[in-house]
């Protein structure tokens, strides 16, 4: 138990570093630029009228504080962090004036949900046909699943989202190909709108599992070989263990642990598809809504999504091992 | 009496192709030997002498790039003799564990490290027994007790364990449905000497209570002769002597057996011990003739040209070897 | 080292394949010296024509000759793939020789900074990063920022080569006869991490290929600046689907896909260099 203490010290420091670090990237690229942008993006944003004195006090003071133009290099970093420490990021300029954090906490869910499920089909069958495919070196099926894999592996994000786009979207249109529901669905727990939710989600989740499909495959596939040349898997054969138990019980089970440390350190770059694919499909999420964040140079916008994305990325990063030592029980003799 | 092993003019070679290159290592070379119920038979030899490979031949244990090139391997174990490679992969699962099982060396990672030993018990005994659950662990339990070990063990994660209660746990998991033939594959290597003692022992008393064969496979020549009834002796891939071992520690025949046996440390005997010149041969392209021929102090021309025969000179008592055919004792 | 490669050549279907599809690539690229257009001029051409025997790829709806313009774009986003390798391969070669090297708590500590970057989520960080550069942001600029975001991973790899390397015994020899740490870690070990090098280096010259192209579809870059992504981007302004003018969209991203997949089996040839199992595995079933 003590062990596990110390393991679990040990990955909340971890996190706590990760967004450290991270966010810091992001407070020295937004202030070492030589540019003043408050009172520009102020004036933007009065430009439409009817804002009243207060609330552009408001939008000023924020924007100060995270683009940083008042006072010291050191003040100007701790009012950053004091906005980032507490979730205010202001109010959102292009959608003025909802504040920024409700525009996030808005897109958040329909991101998450999205990575989760596609994350966990594509580790969940990758290392399944892959564990198979090196068990069963010779079978012809498994050797094809291989090759279409690893094709499509190499090919980002973008390319794979826009090619399916161009398949279901123009050539055999049989899915929606933008937004997370039909439109004109009042958002409910019923059947219809469950319904409609999947549909607009099979093609984003569709691109993210094929992409990272072809990880997981390799590299348990790769691993295979590794576990078989082991003690103890070579002992099962020995000792006339059933094929499909030395499969499951050795092979995969001993393989599980490594590639989910894999799966932690790979959720930073499937946040990046996750945000890019939702950009193709129109998908509510925090991709969308950093995008179109640029597109209307809401500042308060991006640097909100970046940090609330650094943040919620290496809290998953830190669930993920924190589920290590129940697959592998010599993690708390270590 | 049928013997309960009968190996005849057995080769496994590594076959290997590496940039359209072929590459072949002769590690098991035409060797002829039979083990009989009962006994313990040893093995000895220095490292890449082959006996490894002979002992993973014997267990149907090869994977490419290993293979069998020629011979047969047969056990006699309930009706009459049966080729080991002619049997299908059903009849091999049955006869594992039930009749044929195996202790490996270095019992560090022989358990599956991330499941708790009475999962690996029920893994490779359960399906022999022919018990409900609850009995089966009873069963295992007791030969545990028999074997004073705490039935405790069986909720415990191998990396919980010593290195040598976890070598016993292998010999009670290699022994507890009664076979009539156990490879042992250097199990006593890695432990101290006093585990290595009490491991012995527990193999020993097992063989007796059992009456199964026991096929003891070690470079520690002290150890075969506390232990085997018979020894055969490897040099690069060959059987170079057999003899029961009281018979081959008294009067070795072939010179290498001679070297094997006077490299030993005796209590009160400080006369230096020498060194072969030379290494072992390259299994790749071993020398014609003899194997052993360029560190023999024996060596004559015909040793250069000739393979020497396998040929039994006394009773029990095979040698491969031109000067022992011609009488001239090491 | 003509030999290794003409062994490769031969017996490495993976190397042969994934070299040829690159030559063709950089042959494609290289064209892009004697093309008859000058890359960043518009209307050059009648727009919109499908692909003929003068225009072989078709023209774009800006007068552009694709296949001319095709020849520019990836000559561009090779040399972006290359500066960014050659600028993170330094920082990750330097971070984990050394952390492998001299272990400890200067490993430890290393290691949890590289940890830290290999979980980042960049994409977003770049966003931010063309956010506030906006007209300034040059694909030099970019190159430089991605580099700095994207050694953590390899870095990792090379430390775990580097920490086998050192309890070798010709390691100790060398601190031995006084050879200081850089020394050991540039002339000792270097060369046996050579091949892991090389793997990683085509691996980040797809991330980082793939990163430029998303980043120009999405308009984040200096689109005036022709590359792959940024002939999607332009394509993607025009319309160039709905209008039926595919060939402006299928030419880059065919071509891109060829890219990545060549990268990818160079990388995937080095295996066997670097995974004796793997290539155990090889022997025993050829």
């Amino acid at each position: 138990m003590r062990a596990y203490g110390f393991y679990l010290l040990k990955r909340l420091m971890q996190f706590a570093l990760v967004v450290f670090i991270g966010i810091n990237v992001a407070y020295v690229i937004t202030h070492a630029t030589p540019i003043d942008p408050v009172e520009q993006t102020i004036s933007a944003a009065t430009a439409f009228g009817n804002t009243s004195p207060e609330a552009i006090d408001m939008m000023r003071s924020s924007l100060q504080d995270l683009y940083g133009t008042g006072g010291s290099a050191l003040d100007q970093w701790l009012a950053f962090w004091g906005r980032i420490l507490v979730g205010d990021f202001g109010p959102s300029l292009s959608a003025f004036p909802t504040p920024v954090a409700t525009l996030i906490s808005r897109a958040l869910p329909w991101t998450a949900g999205l990575m989760l499920v596609s994350t966990l089909l594509a580790w969940g069958l990758g290392n399944l046909l892959g564990g198979l495919a090196g068990y069963y070196r010779r079978n012809r099926l498994l050797k094809f699943a291989g090759i279409i894999a690893m094709g499509i592996h190499p090919v980002p994000y973008y390319i794979v989202a826009f090619v399916l786009l161009i398949l279901f979207g123009y050539v055999w249109p049989i899915l929606p190909i933008t937004g997370a529901y039909a439109q004109g669905l009042r958002p409910g727990f019923n059947l219809e709108f469950i319904g409609s939710v999947i549909r607009h989600s099979l093609l984003p989740a569709l691109s993210l599992v094929l992409v990272g499909i072809g990880g997981w495959f390799m590299g348990m596939r790769s691993l295979v070989p590794t576990i078989m040349a082991e003690d103890y898997t070579v002992y099962a054969e020995l000792g006339g263990v059933r094929k499909r138990r030395i499969l499951g019980s050795y092979v995969m089970r001993n393989a599980l642990a490594p590639q989910v440390t894999g799966l932690a350190m790979t959720l930073g770059a499937i946040f990046n598809g996750a945000i890019i694919t939702e950009q193709v499909f129109g998908y509510p999420g925090l991709g969308s809504l950093l995008i179109s964040a640029v597109h209307a140079g809401d500042y308060s916008l991006v640097i909100g999504v970046t940090t609330i994305s650094i943040i919620a990325v290496s809290f998953a990063v830190l669930l993920v091992d924190l589920l290590y030592p129940l697959l592998d029980p010599r993690v708390q003799a270590r | 009496m049928q013997p309960i092993l009968s190996v005849s003019g057995l080769k496994a070679y590594y076959q290997m192709r590496y940039f359209g290159v072929a590459r072949e290592i002769r590690a098991v070379d035409d060797i002829t030997l039979h083990i009989n119920r009962d006994e313990i038979y040893g093995i000895a030899g220095e490292s890449s002498s082959g006996k490894s490979t002979l002992i993973k031949t014997i267990a149907r244990a090869i994977r490419p790039p290993l293979n069998v090139v020629g011979g047969s391997i047969a056990f006699d174990f309930e009706a009459g003799p049966r080729d080991l490679y002619a049997l299908s992969e059903e009849q091999l699962s049955a006869i594992r564990w039930r009749h044929l099982s195996y202790i490996m060396q270095g019992s560090m990672n022989v358990l599956n490290p991330v499941r708790r030993i009475r999962h690996s018990f029920v893994d490779f005994a359960f399906r022999h027994m022919g018990l409900p659950m609850p009995a089966f662990l009873q069963r295992v339990e007791d030969h545990l007790a028999h074997l004073s070990l705490q039935p405790g063990i069986l909720e415990s994660f191998p990396h919980e364990l010593s290195g040598g209660m976890r070598q016993r746990v292998t010999i009670a998991l290699a022994t507890v449905c009664r076979p009539d033939f156990i490879i042992a594959d250097e199990p006593t290597t890695a432990l101290d000497v006093v585990v290595q003692k009490n491991v012995l022992g527990m193999i020993r008393r097992l063989q007796q209570e059992m009456g199964a064969s026991v096929l003891f496979v070690t470079h520690d020549m002290a150890v075969h002769a506390n232990l085997c009834d018979r020894l055969g002796i490897m040099y690069a891939g060959r059987l170079v002597e057999e003899a029961p071992t009281r018979a081959l520690f008294q009067r070795p025949l072939h010179p290498y057996t001679a070297h094997l046996i006077r490299s030993l440390p005796r209590i009160g005997d400080d006369t230096p011990r020498h060194g072969l010149e030379g290494r072992p041969p390259s299994l790749a392209a071993p020398p014609p003739g003899c194997r052993f021929h360029p560190r023999c102090p024996l060596a004559m021309d015909i040793c250069k040209r000739e393979v020497p025969p396998m040929e039994e000179l006394e009773s029990g008592h095979r040698v491969a070897c031109h000067a022992a055919l011609q009488g001239i004792a090491p | 080292m003509w030999n290794i490669l003409r062994d490769l050549l031969r017996y490495n279907w993976e190397f042969a394949a994934g070299a040829i599809l690159l030559g063709a690539v950089i042959i494609v690229a290289a064209l892009s010296f004697i093309s008859p257009y000058p890359p960043l001029d518009v209307y050059v051409a009648p727009p919109d024509m499908p692909p003929s025997s003068e225009h072989w790829l078709g023209t774009n709806s800006r007068g552009q000759d694709v296949f001319w313009q095709l020849t520019v774009a990836v000559r561009n986003t090779l040399l972006f793939g290359v500066v960014v390798a050659v600028i993170s391969r330094l920082i990750s070669l330097a971070v984990g020789l050394f952390a492998g090297y001299m272990g400890g708590s200067v490993d430890r500590m290393l290691m949890s900074v590289n940890d830290t970057f290999i979980v980042l989520p960049i994409f977003p960080i770049l966003v931010l990063f063309y956010f506030v550069m906006r007209d300034q942001m040059s694909w030099a600029l970019l190159a430089l920022v991605a580099a700095c975001l994207g050694w953590s991973y390899d870095a990792r790899l090379i430390r775990s080569v580097a920490l086998s390397l050192k309890t070798r015994e010709f390691t100790t020899q060398s601190a031995f006869c006084g050879m200081n740490a850089a020394e050991i870690v540039t002339r000792e070990h270097l060369p046996y991490v050579m091949p892991i090098v090389f793997t990683t280096t085509m691996n980040n010259m797809n991330w980082s290929i793939g990163l430029e192209v998303t980043l120009s579809v999405l308009g984040f870059t200096d689109v005036n600046t022709p590359t792959i992504g940024g002939m999607i981007y332009w394509a993607n302004q025009h319309a160039a689907l709905v209008s039926g003018i595919w060939w402006w969209i299928a030419a880059p991203v065919a071509l891109v896909i060829v890219v990545f997949v060549s990268l990818f089996l160079l990388s995937l040839s080095m295996n066997e260099y670097i995974d004796p199992r793997s290539r155990l595995a090889r022997m025993g079933s050829g």
